[in-house]
């Protein structure tokens, strides 16, 4: 598994947040839980504008074996979905962090310290590893 | 697969293995309090010669009657090789594989039935069945929540032709989740839906009609389907499958054709039996596949590049999803969708448009004599298929009972939906000439006698 992505916040449940100022936020799940989930064959996104809670159900991510409940890291307003992965929903495994990214977020405060540093995630795989 | 039930020797070798002493130890954690130790109503256990006189006593007392009901299941002559194929033992299971890539012949033939019923219904993809038309009715509702996510109002509008104990059934199973359902107004000359009096401004997420209607006339189900998509809901369209051998396929209804099919499997290759088992058929437009209840068999082939069948979509069931399951449906009818199946390839196409034209030139002679007595006359116009709405000049009920004690069961009593003494007859293929002679005279006379 390659390196975490150091500009990113992480939660316990494998997905990414990245700050892209002005209170936006892209939201993304790690290249841990891609692989976990093998080859994607569907993503289900929400709708702009919708309010999600920290910790609620935002998107779900379907591959041949399983769908799983994608969540919100933070409470925020869904500005911006990923509309490529209709159509190609394997970028979130080709490019977890970049083009497979899910949701773009509105949100009123980042409170770091709910989050997990690249350091705290990677010790987390590390114990899942164990 | 044999039944082979465990022996008292392997049930005590499970236990010793998860160490418990019996298999009441098994439900410890279930508290005294919560359990029964008998079922209200249930009597005791009978043996098998017990069970086998009080059933044969049961079916002798339906008798071998001459049917004219029709009102949602349908007598349709069963070709001998539907039921000889269909209960043979690599068949003969109730239920859906659960080693389902084991079974590829069960696969491939839940494939070839969803193949036949998309082509029957003009649609994309269907699901490998349901329960029965009513079940499938809610399903569908439920999918259109789930599907149409731009309407949040969980309000589904009923054309007044729908089958009334749909109605019921799927307000039964979807009221938990907050689906709300009203009826569209009835024009009482046609019995269709009278376009002038469409309400505005209901928001529903789903419009549903069905098509011939439950009184056996054909709704303007193009003008319905355009303006459900107008009103941005999704069109479900109800098609008894017979009748789609000779009408337009719900997939092409209106400009869009209907976003979901649904309807009552039986006319094709299951019989009455009083009334069960039967099974629910659903298709779809491909863009709502995602949300469609139920399982999906998929052609694909394997690493050597054989063809094969497996199941695609499991990934939404409940065994996966738990509450998140997209339904909780995640079986199908697999004995009565065999049996349709085979039906369905004996007759093919052509084969089921003969049976829908026989049955109607059946029923227009079954009418035609009828409406010669007089108190007797059509109570909607226009055209129809293989099932007509009379109304009497007198209560219908005491006059069946006279009928029914003759051997003749001449139709469903229709004066609750109708709103007047009406009776609702069905000549299938199965009736020749002179069994709906004898009909006709027999009402005569209980008429004029």
């Amino acid at each position: 598994m390659s390196e975490l992505p150091g500009d990113l916040l992480y939660t316990n449940d494998h997905e990414w947040l990245r700050q892209e100022g002005d209170g936006i936020v892209v939201v993304g799940i790690t290249e841990h839980a891609a692989t976990a989930l093998g080859d994607l064959v569907y993503v289900e996104l929400p709708e702009v504008g919708q309010d999600v809670d920290a910790g609620g159900e935002m998107a779900v991510v379907e591959s041949v074996k399983a769908a799983s409940d994608v969540y919100a890291p933070i409470a925020g307003s869904v500005t911006e979905v990923n509309e490529e992965l209709a159509d190609d929903p394997e970028k979130i495994n080709a490019d977890p962090y970049g083009d497979g990214w899910i949701v773009k977020m509105q949100v009123a405060e980042l409170d770091e310290s709910e989050l997990m540093s690249p350091d705290a995630y990677q010790k987390l795989l590390d114990e899942l590893d164990d | 697969m044999p039944f082979i039930p465990h022996t008292g020797k392997d049930t005590r070798e499970m236990l010793a293995a998860i160490g418990a002493e019996s298999i009441d130890d098994l439900f410890d954690e279930i508290p005294a309090e919560l359990r029964i130790d008998h079922l209200h109503g249930v009597p005791e256990a009978l043996t098998e010669m017990e069970v086998t006189r009080l059933m044969r006593e049961r079916a002798h007392m339906d008798g071998s009657p001459l049917c004219f009901i029709g009102a949602g299941a349908y007598e349709h002559h069963i070709p001998a090789a539907v039921w000889d194929i269909t209960t043979r033992g690599e068949y003969y299971s109730a239920y859906t594989p659960y080693q389902a890539e084991a079974s590829q012949g069960t696969l491939q033939t839940i494939y070839e039935y969803q193949t036949m019923i998309t082509e029957l219904t003009g649609l994309d993809v269907s699901n490998a069945s349901l329960y029965d038309g009513a079940s499938a009715l809610a399903e569908a509702a439920l999918m259109s929540v789930r599907a149409n996510r731009k309407v949040k109002s969980g309000h589904v509008l009923l054309a007044p032709g729908v089958n009334p104990l749909y109605d019921k059934v799927a307000e039964s199973i979807t009221g938990g989740q907050g689906l709300t359902f009203e009826w569209l107004p009835r024009d009482s000359a046609t019995g269709n839906l009278d376009f002038d009096k469409l309400p505005e401004g209901t928001n529903p997420v789903a419009v549903v009609m069905q098509q011939p209607t439950f009184a056996g006339t054909l709704e303007d189900v193009d003008r319905l389907t355009d303006w459900a998509h107008a009103q941005g809901a999704f069109a479900i369209g109800i098609a008894n499958p017979t009748s789609l051998a000779v009408l337009k396929a719900p997939g092409h209804w209106g400009a869009e054709g209907v976003d979901i099919a649904c309807g009552e499997g039986q006319p094709l290759g299951v019989p009455l039996s009083s009334g069960g088992p039967y099974f629910g058929y659903m298709t779809c437009k491909q863009k709502h596949v995602r949300q469609m209840p139920g399982r999906i068999v998929g052609r694909t082939v394997d690493l050597d590049g054989n063809p094969g069948f497996t199941l695609t979509l499991q990934a939404r069931e409940q065994h996966i999803r738990h509450t998140k399951a997209t339904s909780n449906i995640c079986t199908n009818q697999g004995l009565m969708v065999t049996a349709a199946t085979i039906y369905m390839a004996l007759l093919g196409h052509e084969g089921i448009a003969r049976v829908a034209r026989q049955s109607h030139a059946n029923t227009v002679r079954l009418v035609d004599g009828l409406c010669a007595i007089d108190g007797i006359e059509r109570l909607y116009d226009g055209p129809y298929l293989h099932e007509v709405a009379l109304r009497f000049d007198r209560p219908v009920g005491p006059m069946l009972e006279r009928l029914a004690a003759q051997g003749i069961l001449a139709g469903y009593d229709l004066t609750e939906y109708a709103g007047t003494d009406a009776l609702l007859v069905c000549a299938t293929e199965t009736k020749s000439d002179a069994d709906i002679d004898r009909c006709i005279a027999a009402v005569a006379e209980v008429m004029n006698g």
